[in-house]
């Protein structure tokens, strides 16, 4: 789960980083009230969940409270990458002198946590990464141990000679690491660390990603989703314990399995289609969950077929043909619908769709192709 | 013979009287695997009725260990619990552990994987669907009738493909010497080189299927192993060619970050290692014949 910037700060904030004022705004004459407050300049942030906001025009300086109001306007309600504005972040305006990125995440390679800075702050950290890899320095963490002092300090003296900045840097990484594991993080960056003219270190972007597996443990985090910051079939979705990806195409899959719900949607495209969606109804799926999944994948306009794949295990076809009856019965389908199932109770499903004049496949490839060519788009016959 | 299960396995199951864990304990049990103990904190002294057998609870880990000589334990706890239930079967010596349970937080498993690395212990899992030695014993939940003996090896980070593939090998009558489920999380315990050593060491397989999808390096550091250590011919297929960057695909591991990850990479490295990868689900046996054929005629 994504967390906006400002949530991301209040809580670096709680864990004693120092952190750029700033306070959130949904109204112009918020943005304004919060500038004349701070007197001086500000910046007006949007608050969305995606990057580039910076080349979006998502962010402005402004010098006065008329020109935040100004910006304000000018940014709530804007578009960015498909996500509206809803909120901005008014922050005091930081004199810098230099910036630096500190940033943890999760590394498979070495399954811990691994704390990574670079002198090369304000940029994106992969772009570093790729074109100037000498400048970013990485420390795998130890969990059971901690991030140690002398492991922060090694990091810090990457990036300030100055022995008090990098006793700044130091603690600054130590809090972070701690944030991090509190909140049960999978990523949390500060980009970019600012260093003023006075030499004191400030967070003035940060972004905190929370393991949405950690949520259960930490209900106050799972308060912070915004869910008018997601696409309202993603969120629907997610209550219903689905797990609902939208793409580009117009053949709607409803498979069980993540595995398989990809194969899928791979199959689709090799047979010259395109999927509309990712979506997987999870192993032991109850009929409620299959009326839900059609729901959402028929309330797709583009959608012009839909595409059951289900190999009963756990999972079973006779639950799953339940569900689909009981769908098309409180609202018939306007598409044609394709079903492949195989697996536990299958003649019992058969027999379910029978009853509702339904027919099922049994072969993945078969089903596939006949959803692709009922589209018309597809290169099988 | 077999990797990891086999005859000799005396199973444990950890969160017995659970939904899962009563579901799939009687399965496991109605498919031959001998099912010694169960482990349900405050139901010690109870047993549990399997149909087939009547297994004994027990309070905790180290007390069945101790009475009933388990030497396999699998594990269906609920997510936030799964953690604990890991390390407490590894401290009590059991040498292999399974764990079904999806939805284990990361940073558990940041704690885990050395825990249970430092006691010599091996772990299968978490968010997986376990292993199975068809006709002889499965631990999980893998469907026991698509599966048949043979001399075939599977490994797969996926639950229902797998089964999509191995009911394929089954109807052509190429059958397993054992499945193995390795999960869909970003941290792991056993790995695709683990898997593959281990069917390289079998006498009984002569060739292996692996099936793997985006996220991560796993792929990619097993085809060079298949190249470098590998004389049994390895199959691949990778599912996620049309997976979007940055979002997560089902599994928490399944996610092409920046540009890594990508089924695209992963095709290719098993490609320059000499791994045939499958393009569709159905081409997986054409190929592996072909393979074994080739590999009959050398």
């Amino acid at each position: 789960m994504n967390i906006h910037e400002y949530q991301a700060k209040e809580l670096l904030r709680q864990s004693g980083i120092p952190v750029q004022p700033g306070a959130v705004a949904t109204t112009p004459a918020e943005a304004e009230a919060i500038a004349q407050q701070y007197g001086g300049a500000v910046v007006v942030k949007a608050q969305v969940h995606a990057g580039g906001r910076g080349k979006a025009g998502g962010v402005k300086l402004a010098r006065t409270p008329a020109e935040a109001r100004a910006a304000a306007e000018r940014i709530l309600g804007m578009s960015i990458k498909g996500l509206v504005v809803q909120r901005v972040l008014v922050a005091q305006a930081a004199d810098i002198a230099s910036e630096a990125y500190v940033g943890i995440i999760i590394d498979r390679a070495s399954k811990r946590p691994v704390v990574m800075v670079s002198p090369a702050g304000g940029m994106d950290i992969e772009e570093v990464a790729a074109s100037t890899p000498e400048r970013i320095r990485r420390l795998a963490v130890d969990t059971r141990y901690g991030l140690q002092s002398f492991e922060a300090m090694e990091l810090a003296f990457f990036l300030y000679p100055d022995v008090r900045q990098a006793r700044a840097a130091a603690r600054i990484l130590r809090q972070l690491y701690n944030a991090f594991m509190e909140h049960g993080a999978s990523l949390a960056e500060i980009n970019p660390l600012v260093t003023t003219p006075a030499g004191d270190l400030v967070a003035v972007d940060a972004k905190i990603s929370v393991d949405d597996n950690e949520l259960e443990r930490h209900p106050d985090l799972a308060a912070l989703r915004d869910e008018s910051a997601e696409a309202p079939s993603e969120t629907e979705a997610r209550r219903a314990n689905l797990t609902f990806i939208k793409l580009e195409g117009n053949v709607g899959c409803v498979v069980n399995g993540a595995g398989l719900a990809m194969a899928t949607m791979d199959l689709v495209k090799h047979y010259g289609g395109e999927p509309a969606n990712f979506l997987d109804i999870g192993g032991s799926s109850n009929p409620d969950k299959v009326v839900s999944a059609l729901r959402i994948i028929t309330r797709d306009r583009a959608v012009r077929v839909i595409l059951f794949n289900i190999f009963g295990g756990i999972t079973r076809t006779d639950d799953v043909a339940t569900g689909i009856v009981a769908a098309i019965r409180q609202s018939p389908l306007t598409v044609p619908i394709v079903i492949r199932l195989t697996g536990t109770n299958e003649e019992e499903a058969v027999r379910i769709l029978a009853g509702a004049g339904l027919s099922a496949m049994t072969d993945m490839d078969e089903a596939v192709r006949a959803a692709v060519s009922l589209v018309g788009a597809g290169k099988a016959a | 013979m077999s990797i990891f299960i086999d005859g000799r396995t005396r199973l444990l199951v950890q969160g017995i009287t659970g939904r899962d864990g009563s579901f799939h304990t009687r399965q496991m049990a109605e498919y031959g695997t001998r099912v010694v103990a169960g482990v349900t904190p405050g139901k010690g002294g109870q047993t549990f009725d399997a149909g087939a057998v009547r297994v004994p609870i027990f309070n905790t880990v180290a007390d069945a260990a101790e009475a009933t000589g388990a030497n396999v334990s699998v594990i269906y706890v609920p997510p936030l619990f799964a953690a604990d239930a890991m390390m407490e079967a590894a401290e009590a010596g059991i040498p292999l552990v399974v764990c079904i349970t999806e939805g284990v937080p990361v940073l558990d498993m940041t704690r885990v994987y050395p825990f249970i690395r430092d006691h010599g212990a091996r772990l299968i899992g978490p968010n997986c669907p376990g292993l199975i030695t068809p006709g002889v014993c499965k631990v999980g939940i893998i469907p026991g009738r698509i599966c048949t003996p043979g001399s075939v090896g599977l490994v797969s980070r996926s639950g229902t493909l797998t089964y999509e593939v191995v009911n394929q090998l089954t109807r052509v009558g190429l059958g397993q010497t054992t499945c193995v489920g390795i999960g869909g999380d970003p941290i792991n315990g056993t790995n695709f080189i683990d898997c593959l050593a281990a069917f390289e060491a079998d006498p009984a397989t002569t060739a292996v299927v692996m099936i793997g999808e985006i996220g991560g390096t796993d792929e990619q550091d097993a085809a060079r192993f298949v190249a470098e250590r590998m004389t049994k011919p390895v199959i691949g297929f990778i599912a996620g060619r049309t997976a979007p960057p940055g979002r997560r695909m089902g599994h928490a591991g399944a996610i092409i970050s920046g540009s890594t990850g990508t089924a695209a990479e992963k095709v290719q490295a098993m490609t320059d290692a000499g791994i045939p990868v499958a393009d569709r689900p159905a081409d997986v046996v054409p190929l592996l014949r072909e393979r074994l054929d080739a590999s009959v005629r050398r």
